[in-house]
């Protein structure tokens, strides 16, 4: 196991990649925090199988986008815990449109989640991985972020935002033993993705070397590596999980 | 007054590794005393935790010397 004892705060764990992501860090050993939204339901039942593994589980409510929610969470984590050394920015939405029918609410709530939310929450474990002058923060960017997608404005806007701010959090806190890193997921099957109409789906699949949809487990597997001693040596980073389609 | 100086002075010397004959009231961390940006933000941090304070960000930032610091804390105690 690469990650024994290691606490770990995942947001947007209780679906799809988050959840999937949270699952794979117990099972290389982390007790984990388990932040949702909405779906308490579905967050308990991810921390119940985190604890079938052995390992410790807690469940924390809060809107990544409130800068008081999100210090309350840490706090949470950091009580439960005693420490804290991975942060997954995970939590995401989407509000698709074409840019001529986007309402301005719609860019204002992607915006405040998918991105000012990796803002706060990457202020709000600072000050612990600080201190203990190590850490690993992990952001989620997409592959579109890099390559851009009609009618997501955005959604891709936020992405490719997440992607600076990961750049610039590595270069602030590197001399403090912190690696910030992102993932840029492709087409992965989640609910997400299940939204999309079928020509979508097959387009799609058409640019993809490998032919195939990715499943959470592949971005998991690469999370758990970013949050590992595997990759001490990279900060900064964004790594393309996409089966080829951006190169 | 002394006392905070000498908690203050113990917490710079730790942290930024400078002789106890450097750190003057009127040292500034950044130019005297050798300190970055960042270094002065873990200072502010490490003094919460010694003082059991909270310093927001904006008087966080008005902290430049020694002075300030101890000023500062005096102020809240």
């Amino acid at each position: 196991m690469k990650l024994e004892g290691k606490v770990a705060l995942v947001t947007g764990a209780s679906r799809g990649i988050g959840r999937e992501v949270a699952l794979e860090l117990a099972r290389e050993g982390a007790n984990v925090a388990v932040n949702y939204a909405g779906s308490e339901a579905k967050a308990a039942a991810v921390a119940e199988e985190i604890r079938s593994l052995g390992r410790e589980a807690v469940v924390i409510q809060a809107d990544v986008s409130d800068a008081d929610s999100v210090e309350g969470m840490v706090k949470q984590t950091i009580e439960a815990f005693g420490r804290l050394d991975i942060l997954v920015n995970n939590a995401g939405i989407t509000k698709d449109n074409l840019l001529m029918r986007m309402k301005e609410s719609d860019w204002d709530e992607v915006i405040n989640i998918n991105l000012k939310g990796v803002f706060l929450c990457t202020k709000a474990v600072t000050r612990q991985m600080m201190k203990q002058r190590s850490g690993r923060i992990i952001n989620m960017s997409s592959i579109v972020g890099v390559s851009g997608n009609a009618g997501q404005a955005n959604y891709v806007a936020a992405k490719s935002g997440v992607i600076g701010l990961t750049k610039t959090t590595a270069k602030e806190l590197a001399s403090r033993g912190i690696t910030v890193n992102a993932v840029a997921p492709g087409f992965i099957t989640t609910d997400m993705t299940d939204k999309l109409n079928e020509e979508t789906k097959n387009e799609m699949l058409k640019q993809i070397p490998l032919a195939r949809l990715g499943e959470p487990i592949d971005i998991a597997r690469t999370v758990v590596f970013l949050a590992s001693e595997d990759s001490r040596y990279m900060t900064g980073q964004t790594l393309h999980v996409d089966g080829g389609m951006v190169m | 007054m002394a006392e905070v100086l000498e908690r203050v002075t113990k917490i710079i010397v730790d942290r930024l590794g400078v002789d106890e004959n450097q750190v003057t009231l009127e040292a500034s961390f950044k130019d005297d005393l050798g300190a970055d940006s960042l270094d002065v933000v873990e200072l502010v941090m490490e003094l919460e935790d010694e003082f059991d304070m909270e310093i927001s960000d904006d008087d966080a930032e008005k902290i430049a010397t020694v002075g300030d610091a101890v000023n500062y804390i005096n102020g809240k105690m």
